[in-house]
């Protein structure tokens, strides 16, 4: 069954617009050197993984306002059923890209190695899984197209700009980046980056992991909860409450790495040791930790 | 006979203020086709919704098929089909796929094959549902409503804004259909559908149901009167034509005078004496044998909009 309706989102899928946009993004590659690459590699395919919610939240609503929902609606089939196979399509989309990105920073740029591959991995899964899961919950606290995409882009700048996904984090001023600790995009860039750049293993990245992890799950719970099959549902408060529960995880964590400030001190010292050329894989054990706590 | 396979009593359905459905009744029996023949906004949409489990209702007692509608749900919908009164498909799935979609759903499946057969959508079977016309397209909803070979059929406005043409096309179906023995419940606001196709009709209006039964004992209802609507090049006064021979009901609808009467030939030679005498002229006649339209008329007061 999960294969017949991964069938019906793949094609559907493969009408709209994601192989462009990823193609777009992928030439953000414009840098040059390998050792420059590479560090940006990582917040380059963060980039893509968040680009799921886009696609995603805008395909519900329409699909829903197009009495297409409704359809299903009349077969035995769940939300969690219709959501899954979203989030799974989805995926089956972003995988490619990201290889195809691996392959031209490899062939075209000369990156020697990618660091992790099992943390890149396991980050790009955990990722797609909570950004699609977000997009979802947008679109079933939203009713219109227009209503969608203002929530998409209200939601999506910070994510981006602020996390270290366009621009370093360490160069953001002080403030921003304390700010930029509660945003789950910022684990993601920064895990990303750790494990292609700094070769980071999955142990290393633990926090992340475990928060990225957590948020996928709550949030695609909240989307299964919040499913509506037809267009003129009023949405129930309680429904916009629930979708704003999605941001706790962040909120606490955001308040936790703002004492402990590892995160914004291990960026710092990947940013500067950009300044240090390479020519062997990088130590894992980089000084990214202060003195006295020890990872 | 008596194997009532959907039963509705009482249901009451309001969105906000509006009370769309207002105690509708009504049962329908194993391989029967019942229609629920109404004008735009009846009620008849709202009660079919209802009975799919797409909507909840207000109060009222359902069963179909012997389950709850809203408690049991999700195992009902294993065992109905149906064909919605807008229905939309992602515009790039193909017809085939789409069928074997929703086969996957089901436990009990039709081979999509053999539905592509019946449903003349062969040739169309990699074609992409945009472009589908729309006879097509709805060939291609009453297919997927048979995908799961369902005990009860929900056919929801299914001619509407089809060409005459294809509507036929989709009657030689449901006839088909019929004569396989299934049970279908067709909502319509088309007389001929109801007339064509329906064992049973009951008539709706504004939420309630006004008229049930067969469409013959219906229309015999009607009095056992012909139908015979005259425009005049002068207006007639109130009440007149009703004193002409033969005549049990009069009316004026848009600008047309709708006369019931029971021995047509003495009525229009009445009213041709008549209109003489009044300098009057008769524009245009026209004479039918009742039709669900008259039974609509005679308890409504206005026409069935087609």
């Amino acid at each position: 069954m999960l294969l017949a309706l991964r069938n019906r989102m793949f094609f559907f899928f493969s009408v709209i617009f994601p192989l462009v946009m990823f193609f777009l993004y992928g030439g953000v590659f414009a840098k040059g050197k390998p050792q420059l690459v590479s560090y940006f590699l990582g917040p380059v395919i963060a980039f893509n993984v968040m680009g799921s919610f886009w696609g995603l939240s805008v395909a519900l609503v329409m699909f829903r306002e197009q009495g297409i929902l409704r359809r299903f609606h009349i077969a035995p089939v769940s939300a969690t059923d219709m959501l899954a196979s979203s989030v799974l399509a989805n995926f089956v989309l972003t995988l490619p890209t990201v290889f195809l990105e691996l392959f031209l920073s490899w062939a075209i740029f000369h990156v020697p190695n990618f660091g992790n591959l099992l943390s890149l991995t396991i980050f790009v899964v955990v990722g797609t899984v909570s950004f699609a899961s977000l997009g979802l919950v947008v679109a079933s606290v939203t009713n219109t197209m227009q209503e969608t995409q203002v929530i998409n882009q209200l939601i999506w700048l910070p994510l981006i700009f602020l996390s270290g996904a366009t621009l370093p984090l360490a160069y953001l001023p002080q403030s921003v980046q304390r700010f930029a600790v509660f945003l789950p995009a910022t684990y993601l860039v920064n895990a990303l980056q750790s494990a292609l750049y700094s070769s980071f293993s999955i142990w290393k990245l633990m926090e992340q992991f475990s928060c990225l992890l957590v948020w996928a799950l709550l949030t695609f719970f909240v989307a299964t909860q919040l499913f509506r099959w037809e267009p003129e549902a009023k949405i129930p408060r309680r429904g916009k409450l629930l979708a704003l529960a999605t941001a706790l995880p962040f909120f606490l964590l955001g308040a936790w790495e703002n004492g402990r400030g590892n995160l914004l001190a291990q960026s710092q010292a990947t940013f500067h040791s950009l300044d240090t050329p390479r020519d062997n894989p990088p130590q894992p054990s980089a000084p990214a930790q202060r003195p006295d706590k020890p990872f | 006979m008596g194997n009532p396979v959907l039963q509705v009593e009482n249901l009451v359905k309001r969105y906000g203020d509006v009370e769309a459905v207002r105690g509708v009744s009504f049962s329908v029996e194993e391989g029967e086709v019942f229609g629920l023949l109404g004008p735009n906004g009846a009620g008849k949409t709202s009660t079919v919704e209802i009975l799919e489990g797409l909507r909840d209702p207000d109060s009222g007692t359902l069963s179909v098929c012997g389950l709850n509608p809203q408690r049991q749900s999700n195992e009902l919908k294993h065992e109905i089909g149906a064909a919605l009164q807008s229905t939309s498909l992602p515009d790039k799935i193909r017809v085939m796929e789409a069928l074997r979609l929703f086969a996957s759903f089901y436990k009990r499946r039709r081979n999509p094959e053999e539905l592509l057969k019946r449903f003349g959508l062969e040739e169309k079977r990699n074609t992409f549902y945009h472009q589908l016309s729309g006879g097509q397209k709805q060939r291609l909803a009453l297919a997927m409503a048979l995908v799961n070979d369902p005990k009860v059929l929900f056919f929801d406005e299914p001619t509407a804004g089809l060409d005459p043409q294809v509507r036929r096309e989709i009657y030689d179906i449901i006839e088909e259909l019929r004569r396989d023995k299934k049970t279908i419940l067709i909502t319509t606001h088309y007389i001929e559908e109801a007339e064509r196709l329906c064992d049973r009709v009951a008539i709706v209006d504004h939420g309630k149901v006004i008229a049930l039964g067969t469409p013959r004992e219906l229309k015999t209802r009607s009095a056992n009167t012909t139908r015979i609507e005259v425009r005049l090049s002068k207006p007639v006064v109130d009440g007149e034509l009703k004193t002409l021979e033969g005549v049990v009901d009069a009316r004026v609808l848009d600008g047309s005078y709708v006369l019931h009467s029971q021995r047509p030939p003495r009525t229009i030679v009445d009213l041709v004496k008549r209109l003489e005498a009044e300098n009057n002229e008769l524009v245009s006649l026209e004479i039918a044998s009742p039709s669900l339209e008259d039974v609509f008329i005679e308890l409504t007061g206005r026409r069935l909009r087609d």
